[in-house]
């Protein structure tokens, strides 16, 4: 910055410096903009997905804000809240319970109090879409091998000290470029794309609630499946309409302390694990990832809780994927997850006698494949995001007729 | 803002705040009864010295002349007549052009950090920051040096401000007009982006608070406002914001930049804040000067939690709302300013 430039030139300076960061040619037919942020991060995603064509990704929108009369049409009247007198509202979202003052948004960022009335601002609203393979949220018993039209709008209702979304879940939906995309047309995409199914990712779905709930039904009226990706920070009634909807959830169990949900989440343990078990009683297909900190998750007590906690209240069956960190956000002071430390989880995991433990973000670690737990041969064989083989019939393995748990098709 | 230059006489005579500080010690022993009463809850010690005591924090509550309801405030002139004496309170100046030329440097912009989420009601006054722009190009700084920005375009708007984003005289926009940084400013429990008015734009700020209660953190004053200068302060209200509040005003650009503080009391709020509500205003008629925002913060609690007492209402401990993050922001871990009565000096004038 030239200290001598007056208030306005700067201020020109720092618009035409936006605009120079932000101006990158627009793809042929989309009229979508691309910064060369996005690019780079929609070019890295593409490479695995192998959809080019399809990628965007939002970037701070330095000064190019959604317009007023373009705010319209991401605005919705929110599901789950309640009136409180003096024009305040408490949202019944998620177990937060947000009290919300007139004019104020929810911790989320994208739930606005409006006169008494709660809004969400980001119904259609998405921030970034990618052709993801299913193996990537991870679902490893979900349809292996096929692809997920994957979106997200801003916000979140947690925030995590190592979320590597941050861009894009720590700010607000006016802070990123928006895409209008209503129901049918996220549906439209993911048939044009021959995806199998719509993933509800990157953020935290939860906050995008109504947006996700419209497309899954819309989704499911043209054979399309859909998956969420989530924290599992959600309050009962809305958990269970949305299982209703939707074929499959993934849920990020941070850890299995409160102490840890307090301090590096800014959530709570008890409702993740409330939220788990009712999605078994309503028979959605469930998951669960476990990023494994150092030194902050991985005691040998806490995996052993966890494991039990599963196997107790969830079964043997539910898939549990130890996954690597990675220093990101506001967590950079601690190293990557040694390998060592995740094949340890796995083997504490194993001897509490769940089934299928996997071990993600090491490519290439045998723990990436599915064995039978009948006979221990591989039924399903993969490399990073690629599955090479898979060898079940029926859902059976076809070495010892062992059913897999897991939605296979047909 | 709708006054252009010249609305307001300069301000470089000593007259009439030489004459009232000729008074003023005179007065003191009366004035500190009153202000025994507005602090009567242990509140801060009242100093009658000119020059600040040494290691304390000084803290000018300027009341007008008439305090009445909130639809009788002071007229420009008197709102005018006590900022002058307000910032030469604060400054120990002769004249209101001698403090006013404290603030900033040759060629330096100057942000106006005001509070207006709440609309007309309970808002940074426009005719406020008109004085002061006013007060400040007197000084020398040039009017498109001015900047007087807030979270959102439409919030000013709301408050009655214009929005101004080129040409001559003040500016005025908010953060949504230039947007935010990309590079993350932490401390402790926080990390934001920040606005680029602040960042890229602003050498120097003047703090623009409003006196009014908040429903989640207790009171909003002089560190609260500065939410308004990050991406994220929807964060930023978990546990009655501590220690997100005294974090967030850690964060450099803040630190580095905002100079003094002048919160508007002109009209305050003791209950049903952030958003206005005209059951629980009153017209507290005046202006709370300080360099330390905890101690103006603290000593804008004790008014009130003072103005509680006196309606009947609970405490903000009984409401379960006390602001903490005033304590923490004078912990080691911080260092903003104190809370600690016996080195706060209030001035009341």
């Amino acid at each position: 910055m030239n200290r001598k430039l007056r208030g306005e030139s700067r201020l020109r300076m720092a618009k035409g410096e936006s605009e120079t960061i932000d101006s990158i040619p627009k793809q042929s037919g989309s009229g979508w903009a691309l910064s060369r942020r996005s690019f780079f991060h929609g070019s890295l995603s593409l490479g695995l997905a192998a959809y080019p064509s399809l990628s965007r990704s939002s970037a701070l929108a330095a000064a190019r804000p959604v317009l007023q009369e373009d705010e319209k049409l991401y605005l919705a009247e929110a599901k789950f809240y309640e009136k409180l007198p003096h024009k305040k509202i408490k949202c019944l979202l998620c177990p937060r319970e947000c009290v919300i003052d007139d004019r104020e948004r929810g911790y989320c960022g994208v739930r606005e109090n409006r006169g008494g009335t709660y809004y969400t601002l980001v119904h259609s609203r998405l921030c970034t879409f990618h052709v993801d393979p299913i193996e990537k949220k991870p679902l490893f018993h979900f349809h292996p091998g096929t692809m997920a039209f994957s979106i997200a709008t801003a916000g979140c209702n947690v925030n995590c000290r190592f979320c590597q979304n941050w861009e894009i879940s720590q700010v607000r939906p006016e802070q990123v470029r928006s895409y209008y995309a209503p129901p049918e047309k996220v549906t439209a995409m993911a048939v044009d794309q021959r995806c199998l199914s719509i993933a509800y990712t990157y953020t935290e779905p939860v906050i995008f609630y109504e947006y996700m709930q419209d497309t899954a039904i819309e989704a499911r009226d043209h054979g399309v499946k859909s998956v969420v990706i989530t924290g599992g920070y959600i309050a009962k009634e809305p958990l269970v309409e949305l299982c209703a909807s939707v074929d499959g959830i993934k849920v990020d169990l941070k850890a299995f302390s409160e102490e840890y949900y307090k301090q590096v989440v800014n959530g709570e343990l008890r409702p993740v694990l409330d939220a788990l078990v009712t999605m078994l009683n309503r028979e959605v297909w469930t998951e669960i990832v476990y990023l494994v900190v150092p030194t902050m998750n991985d005691s040998e007590e806490e995996l052993i809780g966890l494991s039990r906690w599963v196997k107790q209240n969830l079964g043997p069956d539910v898939p549990v994927h130890f996954t690597r960190f990675y220093p990101q956000y506001l967590m950079k002071n601690l190293p990557p997850t040694p390998v060592e430390t995740l094949e340890r989880a796995k083997t504490i995991a194993d001897a509490e006698g769940l089934n299928y433990v996997y071990i993600g973000n090491v490519p290439g670690h045998p723990a990436e494949n599915t064995y039978c737990p009948g006979c221990g041969r591989v039924v399903i064989r993969r490399k990073g995001y690629t599955v090479s083989g898979i060898y079940l019939k029926q859902g059976r393995c076809v070495g010892c007729q062992t059913e897999i748990a897991g939605v296979w098709g047909t | 803002l709708k006054g252009g230059p010249g609305r307001f006489p300069v301000a470089n005579k000593a007259s009439p705040f030489v004459e009232a500080m000729k008074t003023y010690r005179r007065e003191f022993i009366r004035k500190s009864v009153g202000l025994g009463a507005v602090l009567s809850t242990g509140g801060p010690k009242i100093s009658g010295a000119l020059q600040a005591q040494p290691g304390k924090s000084r803290v000018v509550i300027g009341r007008g002349d008439s305090p009445g309801s909130v639809d009788r405030e002071m007229t420009d002139q008197g709102l005018l007549d006590l900022l002058d004496r307000s910032m030469q309170s604060l400054y120990s100046k002769e004249t209101p052009l001698e403090a006013w030329r404290l603030i900033g440097g040759a060629g330096q912009v100057v942000g106006l950090k005001v509070n207006c989420l709440a609309g007309k009601g309970i808002s940074t006054h426009p005719r406020l920051v008109e004085a002061i722009s006013e007060r400040l190009q007197q000084a020398g700084v040039k009017s498109s040096d001015i900047v007087i920005w807030d979270r959102l375009n439409r919030d000013l708007e709301r408050a009655g401000f214009s929005i101004k984003e080129s040409g001559k005289g003040p500016l005025c926009f908010g953060n949504d007009h230039l947007g935010f940084g990309r590079e993350l400013e932490t401390f402790n429990a926080v990390g934001s982006l920040m606005c680029r008015t602040l960042t890229e734009i602003c050498d120097v700020v003047i703090n623009l608070p409003v006196l009014k209660d908040h429903g989640i953190t207790g009171v909003t004053m002089a560190m609260k406002n500065l939410f308004g200068a990050i991406h994220n302060p929807n964060k930023y209200h978990l546990n009655i914001g501590d220690p997100y509040v005294a974090d967030v005003y850690m964060l450099p650009p803040i630190r580095q930049k905002v100079q003094l503080t002048v919160c508007d009391a002109i009209a305050a709020q003791y209950e049903g804040g952030p958003s206005f509500m005209p059951q629980w205003t009153w017209s507290f008629n005046g202006l709370i000067l300080g360099f330390d925002p905890v101690a103006l913060d603290y000593t804008g609690w004790q008014i009130i939690e003072r103005k509680r007492a006196e309606m009947g209402m609970p405490s903000l401990r009984k409401a379960g709302r006390e602001p903490t993050y005033i304590a923490t922001a004078a912990d080691p871990q911080h260092r903003i300013g104190t809370c600690n009565p016996d080195q706060i000096e209030v001035m009341e004038i």
